[in-house]
């Protein structure tokens, strides 16, 4: 029995391609993939994503206990609607979940985790939480609508109060707002400016239809990976996963060693470093036709990869995707695709920024 | 609802067959393949003199979102690829039954052509 949005009914008046997406019936796309992943990156589209889960931690240990969940440091978060990305680590160090967490006051954060890591992530939660004064609350009542692309945010402000928009207009990124029954924040999984929404369920069809009287196109999942993946973004359960760690993961930078801080998961990356990390997560561009696809080997003068995320890039018209190759490994590699060895090369994500190719990338692809 | 021409004989893999007299035959993808796999990017069609028995994999077409295998729905040899998909595979999606074709065979066995499936037994397949 799949689960469904407050805006299924929604989705189907508007033509969309219902998949099932970890037990959601979910829109894949609406037509075209390829048209919603353009519409983003030159104006503005908008998903549903009310399947993620969404918690709230509360309890005058909350900043306690997250600081031991987390390996991100919550300590860098102190004014109400901050975010922080974070992973969630088993004591082996590797990677239980991704998560952004908001400060919201110092007895209640929200985390907005992985569907498809909903109930070992709770589960996980509710396990290290039973040291501490606090209580989880996931709000199943809530939809999530993310808005997204270089007009996103004025077609957002055309549909809120004028005092709304002037504290919109200064939110940073990475921050976000809460509005009576509005959560905005200034997030997003597409590498474009836009908003991420939390709402009541009951109010979500009559926002997105605002949304779509103001021009913003309904987006499917299926543009959502290309964009995340153009981005530089990670997919939980392909770029990373419980038996790597972060460190093996491109995700170095969200993991805050500098202090004593005593979270899961510290010893075993410790000894990580001291052992010597053997692998890293970067991006690849393929040279030669063909689609790059998760678990290809790539073969490079260091050692054997493989690619975690691969798809067509829509904005560089070219197979892109992410993988994990040897620590030594340079530009150099090739790709076996269906027996073949096709020709790529190691480059440093992201790939599209803002709706421009990254520089670096440029000159690679023009030749 | 998908195009399905009734001039034509279908596979349950979602190929169909065009026969053009009695040695030589066309094939392609149908709509509702194209439809459901989505904006197509990349095609990888055989050589041709290449031969192939009917069921074997022969080709594939990649969209943005998968690759799919494509299986030859009858025997025979290669005798021409359509060389327009290389840099514009999108023909596919836009044209199925026409400027999306992937290759044409030469018939080992004409007789296959009768057992392929007619227009209403291929749409009966995908509402069941």
């Amino acid at each position: 029995m799949t689960r469904k949005t407050a805006l299924h009914d929604a989705h189907v008046a508007a033509g969309a391609r219902l998949v099932d997406f970890v037990g959601w019936e979910m829109p894949i796309n609406y037509g075209s993939q390829m048209d919603e992943h353009h519409q983003v990156r030159t104006d503005a589209g908008m998903f549903d994503v009310s399947h993620m889960t969404v918690v709230d931690i509360h309890g005058p240990q909350t900043r306690d206990f997250l600081s031991r969940l987390l390996a991100n440091d919550v300590a860098k978060l102190h004014t109400a609607g901050k975010a922080l990305y974070s992973c969630m680590l088993n004591e082996a160090g590797g990677v239980i979940d991704d998560l952004i967490a908001y400060f919201m006051d110092e007895e209640w954060f929200r985390l907005v985790v992985n569907a498809a890591t909903r109930d070992k992530g709770l589960a996980w939660l509710e396990r290290q939480g039973a040291e501490f004064r606090i209580a989880v609350t996931e709000h199943h009542e809530l939809a999530m609508i993310a808005v997204q692309g270089p007009r996103a945010r004025d077609k957002v402000h055309t549909l809120l109060e004028a005092d709304v928009v002037v504290e919109l207009l200064e939110l940073k990124p990475f921050n976000a707002v809460l509005h009576d029954e509005l959560f905005i924040a200034r997030t997003g999984y597409t590498g474009e400016d836009g908003y991420e929404i939390l709402m009541g369920a009951g109010q979500a069809v009559s926002v997105w239809n605002s949304l779509r009287e103001a021009g913003v196109m309904p987006c499917g999942l299926a543009a959502r990976d290309t964009l995340r993946l153009e981005a530089g973004m990670h997919l939980y359960g392909q770029d990373m996963e419980e038996d790597v760690t972060p460190l093996e993961s491109g995700l170095g930078w969200t993991v805050a060693l500098n202090d004593e801080r005593d979270f899961i998961g510290r010893s075993a990356l410790e000894k990580q470093i001291a052992e010597g990390i053997q692998d890293k997560l970067l991006g690849l561009v393929l040279e030669d036709r063909g689609v790059l696809r998760p678990g290809q080997k790539v073969i490079t003068p260091a050692g054997d990869g493989i690619t975690t995320s691969g798809s067509f890039s829509p904005t560089l018209q070219k197979a892109i995707g992410l993988a994990r190759v040897p620590m030594a490994a340079g530009e150099e590699c090739a790709v076996e695709i269906r027996g073949k060895l096709l020709k790529a090369r190691i480059v440093r994500p992201p790939f599209v920024r803002n709706g421009k190719p990254c520089e670096g990338l440029l000159q690679g692809l023009a030749g | 609802m998908s195009d399905i021409p009734t001039d034509l004989g279908y596979r349950e893999s979602h190929e169909w067959v065009r026969a053009i007299g009695d040695e030589t035959a066309v094939v392609g993808i149908s709509d509702h393949a194209q439809s459901a796999l989505g904006d197509m990017v990349y095609v990888e069609l055989p050589e041709a003199g290449l031969s192939f028995e009917q069921g074997d994999a022969c080709a594939v077409v990649e969209s943005v979102k998968a690759a799919s295998d494509i299986y030859a729905p009858v025997s025979g040899e290669v005798i021409e690829f359509n060389s327009a998909l290389e840099d514009t595979p999108e023909l596919v999606n836009t044209d199925p039954y026409g400027e999306g074709w992937l290759f044409k065979i030469r018939l080992s066995d004409p007789s296959e052509i009768e057992g392929l499936l007619k227009a209403a037994e291929y749409e009966a397949k995908q509402d069941g």
